[in-house]
């Protein structure tokens, strides 16, 4: 085992696929000369060459438009999107065109196509560079949405989203490159659409992704020692295919839930979550699913009001003692 | 060889367009490609080829006429052919009928399959749903919207224990799991006795009538003004009651004489001596009555008269009884004369015959004192250090103490007990 | 060329024709649904493009795909099951009209978005010439298409990259209704590409003669390494933009005059005029034609619908469970 940042486990995996694989290639804006902005790819262009280290002009249609194509040729490339803001620009491909190809076409076309994009807030970026818009994504079929919050499912599912055959968008979050986890020495992947049980409990389920993880387990951890309140941290690690198994067995335990994200709370990964709670488990409801999520504001630049709009430790913690009541 | 030209359709929403004009009038010639009719749909108005070539044999749709997509709206033939237009457009008429008929076989099939599947389907539900309807008609009779969360509910329902008979400690009085397993656990609560239905009470609210508020004027200005003061005595009215009892046994019923009417005597004869007692005072200025006219409360439909006994100490008992008797009834029959209810110089208030053991009245002004008789009722006794038993009936004075204190009053009572423990007093 | 190359040709053409004009009675009766784009008038570019491409150069193009789709080799009758939603069509009955497609003859798809496959296009010439392929990509669009952010950024893309993509712009003069001097700030078309410093060429595209000594130029040169090349081939569609068009964007005159240079006729006159074959020889081909269409929609209707689990089927290459 070994202690690496979630930036680490990222570039380990891109970096061992592209190894095992020659049909995998990356491109994107500076992902090259530069390393990549937040120098996931650093070290990438001077190993692998600039064939397969492409850095692209700004044009996110063509950077994932020229990636399906080359999919549709045969290679496995990982686009880069800078930033998940800036999807938007590449919007009818992601959805329009990736999620579709293989079901139009009667089967015929496979995208074997990975798109990187990080997002969320809380580095002052202002309104259109700190969105967490993961549900919108998540909506269309066709396409697979992960989104891991530990360096341990980071690398294990980049891997597994680099070798299947299916349009893959990985989502990452700017804000915890730095954040640290054990990871197995050794070759390992994860599949995807599985849920996990970071931490059990008994009291609550607590269901999240991606950075509200790490708060997810914070605040559990200071449940159990000012409250005494056993909360069980389910993580979905993949959006679509959406594993509700194990949300829904926790359920079973402890009848109450609280679902913790980013995003904002409309039309969100959590008004998902709590309906397939209430349409699967009904009879094992004891209260009102509680949501935690970012309000319903566009996110300012002056950084008081910008943690005063994220969701925060505090907010899962209260959330917890308001469904238990 | 002849063909039909069929409504065109011309978008992929359309359903119906209008035949603006003929542009080919019956038996011009018609090469393939060439434009036939204008058609309107709801979106633009549009050419039609023709897809056949020949001479238009005969439109079949006037213009103007809004048709659907696929009708017939001309018939294209060979030049000089014989049509049979009737049985073209049978044919195709049959065509399409033959495939509007087997589609419908086809529906009809799958509609009967269906309904078979649904009717199966529906027998199965049907005790099901019976059963249901019951448990819910039952249920909703007994609880009343009772707040709980599912699976409080369903806990409940699996172990047998009725929500009405627990206190939920869920928001809002929720009942939630915590509390079925309590119940559970530690046994259910005693069934809690059922609880009343409470109708809320309606406030009637109307105008009080001219004799409550006058009563209501008179005993609130006495109260407020008049000091007040109450001495209650007990009397041993044993030899009162022999006496009546004695005196009745001779009379005719209409004319039986009262404790009350030995009373009236008795106070006006005990008020001889005390004509403070049988006064009324104004500023500084005290006028002692000549006349001792005894006043008896009379109950009336909401409120009370005072019937008045004018020198009822010169009056023999059985005038008394006469007069008072005959003055109760006017007032009962709403016959009162002025003469009844006026000039009373001292009032006796009775509430005996309701088993009242003593009470308070308020002086009616401008008299010096009032008299509360209480019931007369037969109590053990000690007499001599013995125990026994006799008759004893309590009286409270209420007096003005502008006028008396409590010395006089309480000697006038003890006066007054010589008219009603000896009543040959009465008589004397 | 030898004859039979010619009558292919003209055959091709005829047929691409025919079923265009099939098409278009199937759709009036209702029994093709959605949009339904027409190629007629268009034969010439398809059919010539296709003739002297090497199999394995890449196809992609836009929704006016049936001309491609017939030329690339896919038979006309699961052309026909394709637009009749029959699951023996080329796309299973997926995808329509609008989305043709035939993997093994590397025919990459008629797409519906306007510009959104000419990134792809460039996709493809990038997996060419990463993995080495002696293979050109030839990306088909229309004049309209050059306005779109897509284009743009596909054919930077491509030109930066130097990818061995051929452009080929089918300028039939109207995108939907509006010509491009209503639509571009430059209208003629190859300034566009001189923009991206790409070699521009334009060519008559009703002459098929015309368009395959041209094609067979640039695929000659990009295979050589020019890098990307452009093509605007001047066309016309006899029809409107698609079915139920009001065209009220143009005149009769306008049409009847472009008519005149119907490319199935051109070349049957030149074929004539050269002595290449007969009159009787044409009357056999069209004859053969109808029956192949009539062969084509007889296999459409009666092939089977696709049956209710088709509905789930290619979502994905690995399947998850049905939300």
């Amino acid at each position: 085992m070994a202690e690496i940042t979630m930036r680490e486990a990222i570039s380990q995996a891109l970096w061992e696929e592209m190894e095992r694989d020659e049909k995998v290639f990356i491109q994107g804006e500076e992902v090259g000369v530069w390393g990549g902005t937040y120098a996931v790819t650093k070290g990438f262009l001077d190993h692998f060459g600039k064939e397969r280290v492409r850095d692209t002009p700004i044009a996110e249609a063509a950077i994932v438009g020229s990636a399906i194509g080359a999919a549709l040729g045969g290679l496995r490339p990982v686009a880069e999107l800078m930033t998940i803001n800036f999807a938007f620009v590449a919007m009818d491909h992601i959805v329009n065109e990736a999620a579709k190809l293989h079901y139009m076409f009667g089967g015929q076309f496979v995208l074997p196509l990975v798109i990187r994009a990080p997002g969320g807030g809380g580095r002052q970026l202002a309104a259109t560079h700190s969105q967490t818009p993961d549900a919108i994504f998540a909506h269309f079929p066709g396409l697979k949405v992960v989104a891991p919050g530990t360096p341990y499912d980071a690398k294990g599912l980049l891997k597994t989203a680099i070798r299947i055959d299916d349009p893959v968008l990985f989502i990452e979050n700017a804000t915890i490159y730095q954040q640290k986890g054990e990871v197995p020495d050794g070759e390992y992947t994860i599949p995807i659409g599985k849920s996990k049980v970071q931490r059990e409990g008994s009291d609550v389920t607590l269901v999240t992704y991606s950075k509200m993880v790490s708060y997810s387990l914070e605040a559990a951890n200071k449940l159990e020692e000012e409250d005494g309140i056993s909360v069980e941290v389910i993580d979905l690690r993949t959006l679509r295919p959406l594993d509700m198994a194990p949300v829904i067995e926790s359920f079973k335990k402890t009848n109450r839930a609280v679902i913790a994200e980013e995003g904002w709370r409309s039309y969100g990964v959590g008004a998902e979550v709590a309906a397939r709670i209430y349409e699967e488990a009904f009879d094992y409801l004891d209260a009102p699913i509680q949501r935690v999520a970012q309000k319903e504001v566009p996110l300012p630049y002056n950084t008081r009001l910008e943690q005063l709009a994220l969701p925060q430790v505090e907010d899962i913690m209260k959330a917890v003692r308001e469904v238990l009541r | 060889m002849a063909n039909i030209v069929e409504m065109p359709k011309l978008g992929f929403d359309m359903a119906e367009g209008t035949l603006v004009k003929w542009v080919k009038s019956e038996q011009d010639k018609v090469k393939k490609g060439e434009v036939l009719a204008e058609i309107e749909t709801d979106k633009a108005t549009v050419e039609v080829e023709s897809s056949f070539t020949g001479v238009l044999h005969k439109h079949l749709a006037e213009e103007g006429e809004a048709l659907p997509v696929g009708s017939p709206i001309a018939v294209i033939a060979e030049e000089g052919e014989d049509v049979d237009l009737d049985a073209l457009l049978e044919e195709t008429g049959a065509e399409e009928k033959k495939k509007e008929e087997k589609e419908e076989k086809k529906e009809g099939k799958e509609k009967e399959e269906k309904e078979k599947a649904g009717k199966e389907a529906e027998a199965e539900k049907k005790p099901e749903k019976g059963e249901k309807q019951k448990e819910e008609e039952m249920g909703a009779g007994e609880e009343d919207f009772i707040k709980a969360s599912p699976v409080a509910k369903r806990i409940a329902d699996e172990e047998g224990i009725k929500l009405s008979n627990l206190e939920g400690t869920g928001p809002g009085g929720r009942i939630v799991k915590r509390d079925v397993e309590k119940a559970i656990e530690e046994g259910v609560p005693e069934e809690k006795p059922e609880k009343a239905k409470i109708t809320p009470g309606k406030d009637e609210t109307f105008e009080i009538s001219k004799l409550r508020a006058a009563i209501g004027n008179r005993m609130q200005g006495s109260w407020q003004e008049i000091p007040h003061f109450f001495i209650t005595t007990e009397y041993d009215v044993g030899e009162m009651l022999k006496t009546r009892k004695q005196l009745n046994r001779e009379l005719p019923d209409e004319e039986k004489v009262s404790v009350n009417d030995f009373i009236i005597r008795a106070s006006a004869l005990a008020l001889k001596e005390y004509p403070n007692l049988n006064a009324s005072i104004s500023g500084k200025e005290l006028t002692r009555h000549g006349d001792i006219n005894i006043g008896v409360a009379v109950a009336v439909e909401n409120g009370l008269l005072t019937v008045v006994v004018k020198n009822a100490d010169q009056k023999p008992l059985r005038q008394i009884s006469v007069e008072a008797k005959a003055m109760i009834e006017r007032v009962k029959e709403g016959k009162v004369r002025n003469e009844d209810i006026e000039g009373s110089t001292f009032t006796i208030s009775n509430l005996g015959m309701y088993n009242v053991e003593d009470f308070v009245a308020i002086i009616n002004p401008p008299e010096a004192a009032i008299l509360a008789i209480g019931t007369a009722k037969e109590v053990p006794i000690v007499e001599d250090g013995e125990l026994g038993i006799g008759w004893r009936m309590k009286c409270t004075l209420s007096a003005d103490h502008r006028i008396t204190d409590g010395a006089e009053a309480a000697e006038f009572m003890q006066h007054l007990s010589l008219f009603l423990e000896q009543p040959w007093r009465l008589f004397a | 060329m030898e004859k039979q190359e010619y009558l292919d040709l003209y055959r091709e053409m005829v047929l691409i024709r025919r079923l265009e004009e099939t098409a278009a009675e199937l759709y009036q009766k209702g029994e093709i649904g959605g949009f339904l784009h027409l190629y007629i008038g268009q034969e010439a570019v398809s059919t010539g493009i296709m003739k002297v491409k090497n199999p394995q150069d890449q196809v992609i193009t836009a929704y006016r795909d049936h001309g491609v789709a017939i030329s690339i080799g896919i038979p006309a009758k699961i052309v026909f099951a394709e637009l009749l939603g029959k699951q023996d069509g080329c796309s299973d009955g997926k995808g329509g009209s609008m989305h043709m497609a035939d993997v093994d003859k590397n025919f990459f798809g008629g797409h519906a978005i306007v510009g959104a496959h000419i990134p792809m296009g460039a996709g493809l010439a990038l997996s060419n010439k990463m993995q080495s392929k002696d293979a050109v990509t030839i990306c088909m669009f229309g004049e309209g298409a050059t306005n779109i952010g897509f284009f743009h950024e596909g054919v930077n893309l491509a030109k930066t990259w130097e990818l061995p993509i051929l452009w080929v712009c089918e300028n039939n003069r109207y995108g939907m209704g509006t010509s491009p001097e209503r639509a571009s700030a430059v209208s003629d078309i190859i300034q566009k590409a001189c923009g991206y410093q790409m070699p521009a060429y334009d060519v008559d595209g009703m002459d098929i003669m015309a368009v395959m000594d041209m094609i067979s130029e640039r695929l000659e040169e990009i295979r050589n390494g020019s890098g990307p090349q452009f093509v605007e081939v001047c066309t016309y569609r006899f029809r409107g933009h698609s079915m139920g068009d009001p065209e009220r964007y143009r005149s009769k005159e306008e049409v009847e005059k472009f008519q005149e240079k119907d490319p199935i006729e051109q070349f049957k006159n030149l074929i004539l005029d050269e002595d290449i074959a007969s009159e009787d020889e044409f009357q056999e081909i069209n004859e053969d034609v109808e029956k192949e269409i009539e062969e084509g929609v007889a296999f459409a209707k009666e092939s089977p619908e696709p049956p209710d689990e088709a509905l789930w089927e290619n979502v994905y290459v690995e399947e998850v469970e049905r939300g």
